[in-house]
C-alpha cells in the first residue's frame, strides 16, 4: 500500500496520459472543478481512486496525529495566564520597568519595536517592500506591449475604468476623510496608545482602496501612480535607516545622541519612535494599495 | 496527558485551528483553498502567542497613571512578536495569490491535479 502511494505521488505510471490540450491555444475552455472526493480525479481509472482515497485517508490520519501530539504538548503547558509562567521572566520585567525612562513611550509595545528592536522593524518594512517587488515581477506581463497591464477577459474581477456608482460614491465622499483623519490619528498616537504604524497604514491603505473603487483609476492616478509609490517607499525607508543608523551609532559608542525624549505622554515625545511610526505607516499604506492595484489591474494604471 | 488541557483553552483552540488548516493543505486540490488554510494556520499561531502573554488580572502594556511596576502590565513580548508574524503573513499571502494568478493564466484551472497532468502533458 505505502510502495503503490509513494508511487502514486511521484506519479510513475499511475497517471493516466491525458489527451494533448495545450491551454494556450483553447484559452476560453471553462472547467468547474469542484473540490469534492469523487471529482476530483479526472480519469475513471478504479486504481487512482482507490489512491485518491488512500490519499484522503493517510492525510486525515496524519492530521489527527498532529492534532493529539500537539494536545498532549499543550496539556504540559503552564497554566494559561499564571504569572509564574516561564514566558513572564527578567526580559519582560526589563522592558516594563525601564522603558519609559530608556525609550519614553508610554506605550510599551510601541517602545519595544522601535526602540529596542528597531532592526526587527526595518526588516518587516522591507519584507513588505520585496513582497510588492516580487508581486510586481510575477504580475506585470508584457514589457513590449503599450499597456502594462495582464488585461485579461478572464479575470472578472477587473475594475471599471470608470465606475458609475452613485451610492459608493456617495459613502466614499463622507466616509474616506473619516478614514483618513482616523488612520492619521492612529499612525501619530502609536507610541500614547494602541496603534502604531502597521495598523494605522493598513487603515490609510483601506481609504486609497476605497477612493480608487469609488471614483476611478484616473482620477487616483492624478495623485498616486507608480512612480509616487517608489518614492514614498524610497523615503520613508531611507529616512528610517538613517534616522536609526544615527541612533545606533551614537548608542553603542557611548556618545549623546542629541535626540530629546520629551515628556511621556506628550504627542512629540518618546525620541524617535514618532518619526519612524510614521515612516512605517507610509510604507504599510503604500503597500496595501499596491498590493489591491497589482491584484486587480496587474499594475498601477494605465498611464506609467 | 498533563493537567492543563482545560485551563489553557487558549492553546488549545490554536492547536485545532492549526490542525484544520495543516488538513486544509492536505485535502484540498484549489490552490485558493491552499492559501486560505495557510493564513489559518498563521491566524493560530498569532492566538497562541498572544495567549502565551496574557496574564491574570493585569492591564495591557500601556503605561498608566506613571506607575512602571512590572505587576501591573502583562507581557509586551508576544505582541512584538505576533506583529512580525502579521507583516510576514500578508507578504506571503500576497506572494502565494500572485503565483497562482500566473499559475492560473498559463493552465486555466485551479486544481492542482489538473495543473500537474497538464503540465506532464505538454512535457510529452
Amino acid at each position: 500500500m505505502i510502495a503503490l502511494f509513494i508511487n502514486w505521488v511521484e506519479g510513475e505510471d499511475t497517471v493516466p496520459v491525458p489527451e494533448k490540450d495545450s491551454p494556450s491555444r483553447n484559452p476560453g475552455r471553462e472547467k468547474r472543478h469542484s473540490t469534492k472526493v469523487s471529482n476530483r480525479v479526472g480519469s475513471s481509472s478504479s486504481h487512482t481512486k482507490e489512491l485518491t482515497l488512500l490519499y484522503d485517508v493517510l492525510s486525515v490520519v496524519v492530521c489527527l496525529t498532529v492534532i493529539c501530539a500537539l494536545l498532549v504538548t499543550v496539556s504540559w503547558l503552564p497554566k494559561f495566564g499564571s504569572s509564574d509562567n516561564p514566558a513572564e521572566n527578567e526580559v519582560y520585567t526589563r522592558y516594563v520597568e525601564s522603558e519609559l525612562r530608556e525609550a519614553g513611550a508610554v506605550n510599551t509595545v510601541a517602545g519595544m519595536i522601535l526602540d529596542y528592536r528597531a532592526f526587527d522593524t526595518l526588516g518587516e518594512s522591507n519584507v513588505l517592500f520585496v513582497a510588492v517587488v516580487s508581486v510586481i515581477i510575477l504580475l506585470r506581463a508584457d514589457r513590449k506591449g503599450k499597456n502594462h497591464t495582464l488585461n485579461l477577459p478572464e479575470l472578472a474581477t477587473t475594475p471599471e475604468e470608470k465606475p458609475d456608482d452613485e451610492i459608493l460614491r456617495f459613502s466614499a465622499r463622507i466616509l474616506i476623510p473619516a478614514v483618513l483623519l482616523f488612520g492619521i490619528y492612529v499612525v501619530l498616537n502609536g507610541h500614547l496608545s494602541a496603534g502604531g504604524g502597521f495598523s494605522g497604514g493598513a487603515i490609510l491603505g483601506g481609504a486609497m482602496i476605497l477612493y480608487v473603487r469609488a471614483f476611478g483609476v484616473e482620477k487616483m492616478e492624478k495623485i498616486f501612480t507608480f512612480s509616487t509609490y517608489k518614492w514614498i517607499t524610497f523615503g520613508a525607508l531611507m529616512t528610517y535607516t538613517l534616522l536609526k543608523t544615527w541612533s545606533f551609532y551614537t548608542g553603542a559608542n557611548g556618545l549623546e545622541s542629541g535626540i530629546p525624549l520629551g515628556k511621556p505622554g506628550a504627542i512629540l515625545s518618546g525620541g524617535l519612535i514618532l518619526p519612524l511610526n510614521i515612516c512605517v505607516g507610509l510604507v504599510v499604506a503604500c503597500t496595501m494599495y499596491a498590493f489591491y492595484s497589482l491584484f486587480s489591474k496587474g499594475g498601477f494604471g494605465n498611464g506609467q | 496527558m498533563g493537567s492543563n488541557l482545560t485551563s489553557n483553552y487558549f492553546e488549545v483552540t490554536a492547536v485545532i485551528c492549526f490542525s484544520i488548516g495543516f488538513t486544509m493543505l492536505f485535502l484540498n486540490k484549489n490552490l485558493i483553498k491552499k492559501v486560505i488554510g495557510f493564513n489559518f494556520m498563521d491566524s493560530s499561531i498569532f492566538l497562541f502567542l498572544a495567549s502565551n502573554g496574557y496574564i491574570t488580572g493585569r492591564i495591557s502594556p500601556i503605561i498608566t497613571n506613571g506607575s512602571v511596576a512590572s505587576e501591573n502590565y502583562i507581557n509586551p513580548i508576544p505582541a512584538g512578536l505576533v506583529l512580525t508574524g502579521i507583516v510576514v503573513s500578508v507578504s506571503v499571502s500576497a506572494f502565494l495569490l500572485a503565483l497562482t494568478t500566473r499559475l492560473y493564466l498559463r493552465y486555466h484551472t485551479l486544481d492542482l491535479d489538473e495543473m500537474i497532468r497538464l503540465s506532464r502533458a505538454e512535457d510529452d
